[in-house]
């Protein structure tokens, strides 16, 4: 069974329709490239499958189980939308850490919320903010900083807070992880470092969607591309053949404008 | 005669005090409660806020004293405040409250909306609840930007408080002025601004220290 099945997804702001109808689905393990104009929608989809916005139409499951059904006339509450999102992890492309913590706080803090609600956690509070600490600074030191536990976002360089950014998005172990344009606001001398890590994590077959504009590291990284124009697929396959025997006119065209 | 003055200026300073941090307590919270609703989705809580807000702040505050003092019983035939020096206190600690609610509402909501929209959305994906994302995410990147425009009304509302006289709530001015007309003497007036400028100062110190503290982080 799939790990993560999305069908015919559609999202209109307004008058516009962005997304006209989204159909793919991922393997465990498996990372998926998309790619595509600016405006065709990329973001648009991962938000919706982040439920940061709601589709208008279409359906949403992982492992079978439905998240999302535009069709069930019962519209999400707020505590389903959250469980929801438990099932997915998003690094944006502008990072969002949160100021006023430390690496490690940034790292931990969802989950030391989420161990407030145990019932247990009044005895044991200790013993699991350790437990928390701990693994957080593990997932800190797999991508390179364990070395800057304690600095503030202001004090690292853009390519130290995405990889912070993906160690706190890891550190609620997402089914999959969502990546828009992840290197967009980095220097490219700092685009690097970061996409070293998502190539472990895809080494460590973690399943991963990954909006980038970074044609070779999209090539090298997944086991799918996924071309999206004007709210459409345009076309999809591995990697060998979205980027190197287009099927669609328009693929061609789009890859011509990064040859050179 | 010294001994006298002091004592009376003394007085008349506790009870500005007194004003000052009723104030403080009442507004910060009812400030919050009013941003809240000023920014709310619903047109119906939205417009009338807004329009309540732009009144107080767009009246002075000598007018508020006047009318919630006199008002109900001129107008409702009920004096509510009573008679006393205990009612006039209490209408005008209210008419402060409401008065620098109004002013904190639109720092608050400044500040808040000033918070990027990225930093919701980040706890959002981590599925914090609403709740958790104001209190963990959103509240001290709102007060590290609030803590300046707050302190500038935190000093006016220092000078401020002189206005209670309007409605004989004794205050250290009117304590300092009364000693003109029995005595003939005018440096206890002088006096009342000492202070003035040393609260004034010590608060300064106080914002400072805070702006410093919170310096940790960059918003
Ligand atoms: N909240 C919104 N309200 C109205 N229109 C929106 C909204 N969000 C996105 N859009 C529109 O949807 C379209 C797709 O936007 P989206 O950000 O998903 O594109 P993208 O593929 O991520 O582009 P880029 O490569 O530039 O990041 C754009 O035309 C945009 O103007
Ligand atoms: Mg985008």
């Amino acid at each position: 069974m799939a790990l993560l099945d999305v069908c015919d997804l559609k999202k209109s702001f307004d008058r516009t329709q962005v997304l006209r109808g989204i159909s793919f689905s991922m393997e465990e393990g498996e990372t998926l490239s998309v790619i595509g104009p600016s405006g065709g929608g990329k973001t648009t989809l991962l938000r919706c499958l982040n439920f940061l916005e709601i589709p208008s139409g279409g359906k949403i499951a992982v492992k079978g189980e439905t998240l999302f059904d535009a069709a069930d006339p019962h519209s999400l509450s707020e505590a389903e939308i959250r469980r929801n999102r438990l099932h997915f992890g998003l690094v944006f492309q502008n990072f969002n850490l949160f100021p006023q913590y430390t690496a490690l706080d940034n790292v931990s803090l969802a989950l030391k919320l989420q161990a407030k609600a145990l019932p247990d956690y009044p005895s044991r509070r200790r013993e699991l903010n350790e437990q928390i600490d701990q693994n957080c600074e593990e997932l800190l030191r797999r991508v390179g900083l364990g070395e800057k536990l304690r600095h503030y976002p202001h004090q690292l360089s853009g390519g130290q807070q995405q990889r912070v950014a993906i160690a706190r998005a890891m550190a609620l172990k997402p089914e999959v992880l969502f990546f828009d344009e992840p290197t967009s606001a980095l220097d490219p001398e700092l685009t690097g470092e970061v996409l070293n890590v998502i190539r472990q994590l895809a080494r460590e077959k973690m399943t991963m969607v990954i909006v980038t504009h970074e044609m070779s590291f999209a090539e090298a990284v997944s086991d799918q591309v996924l071309f999206i124009d004007d709210g459409r697929i345009e076309e999809m396959g591995p990697p060998s053949q979205v980027m190197h025997a287009p099927q669609s006119e328009r693929t061609r065209q789009f890859l011509r404008g990064y040859e050179r | 005669m010294f001994l006298t003055v002091l004592n009376s200026l003394n007085q008349g300073f506790f009870k500005a005090l007194e004003i000052f941090a009723l104030t403080l307590l009442g507004a910060i919270p009812l400030g919050f409660i009013i941003a809240f609703g000023s920014m709310s989705r619903y047109r119906v809580l939205r417009y009338p806020v807004k329009l309540v807000v732009w009144i107080v702040r767009g009246t002075p505050l000598m007018l508020q004293l006047l009318i919630i003092y006199y008002g109900p019983g001129l107008l409702l035939g009920n004096n509510w405040w009573g008679g006393g020096a205990a009612g006039r206190f209490t209408a005008a600690s209210l008419a402060f409250i409401f008065n620098y609610a109004c002013y904190f509402s639109e720092i608050f909501r400044g500040g808040i909306q000033g918070v990027p929209r990225g930093q919701r959305e980040a706890g959002q994906v981590l599925g914090m609840t609403n709740s958790q994302i104001f209190f963990r995410v959103t509240l001290m990147q709102v007060i590290k930007r609030i803590v300046p425009p707050m302190g500038n009304e935190i000093i006016t509302l220092v000078k401020d408080t002189s206005l209670v006289r309007v409605i004989a709530v004794y205050e250290i001015i009117w304590n300092g002025e009364k000693f003109i007309k029995s005595s003939g003497i005018i440096w206890p007036l002088f006096f009342t601004g000492l202070y003035y400028l040393a609260f004034s100062g010590l608060l300064t110190l106080l914002l400072g220290w805070i702006e410093k503290k919170l310096d940790y982080f960059k918003v």
